[in-house]
């Protein structure tokens, strides 16, 4: 192969250095790793407000008959004399999850991370649509805005659940929430079209623009993940679409789909919004698979345990999540026939799950591991995701989920998915990478003591809501003293309350140590951590345009620890370390 | 560990329970070696300057084993759980005890039917919040709602079912003890929704029969809504 080509290779593009204004390169840019970025950063404002909104959620429920502390600092109307109202309580965990869920995690993982890595870990200059790409951003920034807005109009934002089930969601004189309602249903829209027009860029980014010699199999598993992801994203979110706008037209022109006074369906609404959202909740948590492995191969020092298993067990997931929908609805009126059906295809999406599971413990194995707070973060994912994909297998299994539906352990499945499966993906997936976002690293040990605290506070505030589900506790309650039988759980409630109130506070470190490391972290070089995927060839951080030359791609992204090198990493673009006319390995 | 589950007091709920109990053995058995393995490879196999890796992409047989398993258990299982699904959904036993419970926000509406035997007429046993039946009994209950959906949530029993405007559903269960348990509601329902709290109280057939006598006099018609309504 020769590399002379490689390296003429557009050479012009190179000396493009792109926009020099302030707003062309910082605000409005067309780069992916400034939009990525913007994501990023927007993500994790969103998500201070949305972890505010669970500590109150956590304080109401430990001590539903005290004042909330320092409440005159709460705006006027919000707290009746100090207190949490149970309309208040129900906005806080709606809009908890909302936010959490649409403006958190998903563009998280899919705007920040799909944005910035997906260019530069298929060697390629920039997205496929430049002005697409920036327009997600800018269409995104309006629904986070109403979002925002709807805390303010009169009786407040949504309070019908993220899940926002009709009737109730339909008619102010239930929610006893008005133009807030409204305001949620069209600023979900507005972020699904974003959330189409992202995946519609890195489809066709992936699909054509890859670096010579970067064949479907020579990605890294978070490209395979990301690209998974947005067909996913790209087929389900229309469908939550046409939900919202139904219902959108059912509150404001009065048409009847999910009114059964007007002949309307209200298991409709369940029907087409699950058929988005279980689909959607892989889109949360495959790119944070993808980050994983790839932090765990790098820091194992190994080959990725079964990389074809795992890009085709991600496809399997995908292609099965739209056949599962229904285990959401085992009691909603259903027909019960279907249940026995969804039961099954749940049961059969915990296989792949499986498969990844028993892979990345085989990347481990044998290794030679090297424990940075990335790893650890992804270590933690590994062993929080089997904690949420088995307790997935309780409720998929109808019969008994005919008990545990709507109570603490579907919060507890929910949340070690998402939180220990999601979160600390993406904690991974930040300190692993930040040294290319920024040219700085992040110091190790104040990073290990940010990991140590959220692990253990986690799973303090997380383990028991098993318990507590179990027990019967209903979701959703504004007091669970009410009642005779979950008498019993309130000391859990309060220490759960507790540890969630650290896992909070742990967080402040996270902020503080992102915060001071990007303008006064240690420089990094291009390849800090001896990887081997393309991202690590550019610059710390990346010129616009990326590469100095397009690289040429010889193999695998991991080559780890390969008999062909001295060293323990093998980068995919480097020339073959074999004597000229050897024959090669080709992974 | 058994405690975990509130005290259980219907025929069906046993099945419920024993499922939970095969599915927490099983991912309880498999939580333990995953992680134990995870933590061993951790501990084990920890950076070592002087050591290189294990140079291996993977191992098909092991891949194909590690798909089957999973794959034959989860099947097995399904097939296990299918007659404990269909008894409580598939099945609508005989029984003289046929209620209509109506939810509406936040009320749980207990209807029996009176002397002419038919639900929906004047001479209705009306409760709210409030239900009576005898053990060891099969009890229909015609499930609707008024505004919301909400659901049904006997804990005791082991029942939970969504009440839907617009859809009749149809549930039942029986009783094993005597013995007064909550009615809850699982389905949020509005601001209201944890207030949506009865108490449901078992009683032996005699001590049933006299209450529902009891009732049934009290809710008594007046003479000439009687004559409209009743069976002509
Ligand atoms: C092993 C694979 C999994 C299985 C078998 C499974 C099964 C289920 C089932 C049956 C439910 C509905 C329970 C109910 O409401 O009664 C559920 C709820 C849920 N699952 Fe999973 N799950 C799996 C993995 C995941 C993953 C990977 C995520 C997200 C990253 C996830 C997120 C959720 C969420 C958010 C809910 C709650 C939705 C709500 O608010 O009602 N699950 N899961
Ligand atoms: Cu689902
Ligand atoms: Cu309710």
């Amino acid at each position: 192969m020769s590399h002379a080509a490689a390296a003429t290779h557009d050479h012009a593009a190179a000396h493009d250095h792109g926009p020099t204004s302030f707003w062309t390169k910082y605000i409005f840019s067309q780069d992916h790793k400034i939009i990525g970025i913007q994501f990023m950063l927007m993500s994790f404002l969103f998500m201070i407000l949305g972890g505010f909104l669970a500590m109150m959620v956590r304080w109401q429920l430990a001590y539903p008959d005290s004042a909330v502390p320092m409440a005159s600092l709460f705006p006027k109307g919000v707290l009746e004399e100090g207190h949490i109202t149970p309309p208040v309580y129900n906005q806080l965990f709606t809009m908890h999850g909302t936010i959490m869920i649409f403006f958190v995690i998903i563009p998280m993982l899919t705007g920040a991370f799909g944005n910035y890595l997906i260019p530069l870990m298929i060697g390629a200059r920039d997205m496929a649509f430049p002005k697409l790409n920036m327009l997600s951003y800018w269409v995104f920034i309006p629904a986070g805005i109403i979002m925002l807005y709807s805390f303010f109009v009169p009786q407040g934002p949504a309070a019908a659940g993220w899940t926002n089930y009709p009737p109730l969601s339909y008619d102010p004189q239930w929610t006893g929430v008005g133009k807030g309602q409204t305001l949620w249903l069209v600023a979900l829209l507005i972020s699904g079209t974003s959330s189409i027009m992202g995946s519609l860029n890195y489809i066709t980014t992936i699909v054509n623009m890859r670096a010579p010699g970067m064949s479907f199999f020579r990605l890294p598993l978070s490209i395979w993940a990301l690209f998974v992801t947005a067909i996913l994203q790209m087929m389900a979110t229309p469908v939550l679409a046409s939900a919202l706008g139904m219902l959108l037209l059912d509150k404001t022109l009065g048409t009847h789909f999910f009114a059964p006074t007007g002949g309307g369906q209200v298991i409709l609404w369940q029907h087409v919004f699950w058929f988005y959202s279980h689909p959607a909740v892989y889109i949360m948590i495959l790119p944070a698979m993808g980050f994983a492995s790839d932090v765990i191969a790098t820091f194992a020092r190994k080959p990725i345990f079964g990389y074809k298993a795992m890009a085709y067990s991600m496809m399997g997931i995908a292609g099965l999540g739209f056949i599962v929908w229904g285990h959401h609805m085992f009691q909603s009126g259903m027909n019960p026939t279907l249940g026995t059906a969804f039961m099954m295809s749940t049961m059969l999406i915990a296989v792949p799950s499986a498969i990844k599971t028993f892979n990345w413990l085989g990347t481990i194995w044998r290794g030679n591991i090297q424990f940075t707070t990335a790893m650890l973060n992804g270590l933690a994912f590994v062993a929080m995701f089997i904690i949420g994909g088995l307790s997935g297998i309780f409720m998929a299994n109808a019969p008994v989920d005919l008990y545990i539906h709507d109570t603490y352990f579907i919060v507890a499945h929910l949340h070690y998915v998402l939180f220990g499966g999601s979160m600390f993906g993406i904690f991974a997936a930040v300190y692993y990478w930040f040294p290319k976002m920024f040219g700085r690293r992040m110091n190790e040990a104040v990073g290990k003591i940010h990991f140590t605290l959220t692990f253990i506070f986690y799973n303090m505030t997380f383990f028991p809501m098993h318990f507590i589900g179990a027990g019967g506790m209903m979701r959703r309650i504004y007091d669970p003293t009410q009642y005779e039988f979950l008498k019993k759980w309130q000391p859990m409630n309060v220490f759960i309350s507790h540890s969630a109130f650290m896992l909070g506070a742990s967080q402040l470190i996270f902020m503080a140590l992102f915060v001071y490391s990007m303008f006064k972290g240690k420089k990094a070089d291009r390849n800090p951590w001896h990887a081997n995927s393309l991202e690590w060839v550019a610059d710390s951080p990346p010129p616009h345009g990326n590469f100095d030359q397009i690289p040429t791609v010889h193999r695998g992204p991991y080559e780890y620890s390969s008999p062909e090198t001295k060293e323990d990493y093998y980068p995919q673009n480097a020339p073959s370390a074999l004597p000229a006319g050897a024959p090669a390995r080709v992974h | 560990m058994s405690d975990w589950l509130p005290q259980v007091a219907s025929t069906y709920g046993p099945r419920i329970d024993n499922l939970f109990y095969i599915v927490l053995y099983l991912t309880g058995g498999s939580f333990i070696i995953t992680e134990a393995l995870l933590l061993y490879f951790a501990v084990r196999y920890r950076y070592r300057p002087d050591r290189r890796a294990h140079y291996t992409h993977g191992n098909s047989t092991l891949e194909v084993v590690w798909t089957i398993v999973p794959a034959v258990v989860l099947v097995i299982l399904t097939v296990m759980s299918k007659s404990a699904w269909d008894e409580v959904k598939h099945t609508w036993p005989e029984s003289d005890v046929n209620l209509v419970i109506t939810a509406s926000q936040f009320n749980w509406e207990v209807r029996y039917p009176g002397a002419d035997g038919k639900p929906d007429t004047a001479d209705d046993v009306i409760l709210n919040n409030e239900m009576h039946v005898p053990v060891g009994k099969p009890i229909r209950i015609q499930l609707r709602s008024k505004d919301v959906i909400h659901s049904f949530f006997l804990p005791n029993m082991r029942l939970k079912q969504d009440a839907v405007p617009g859809l009749t559903i149809p549930v039942w269960f029986e009783a094993t003890r005597t013995g007064d348990f909550e009615i809850a509601c699982a389905e949020l329902c509005g601001f209201g929704h944890y207030t949506m709290h009865g108490v449901l109280t078992v009683h032996s057939l005699e001590e049933y029969k006299t209450w529902l006598e009891e009732a049934m006099k009290s809710a008594a018609p007046a003479p000439d809504a009687a004559a409209s309504e009743g069976p002509a």
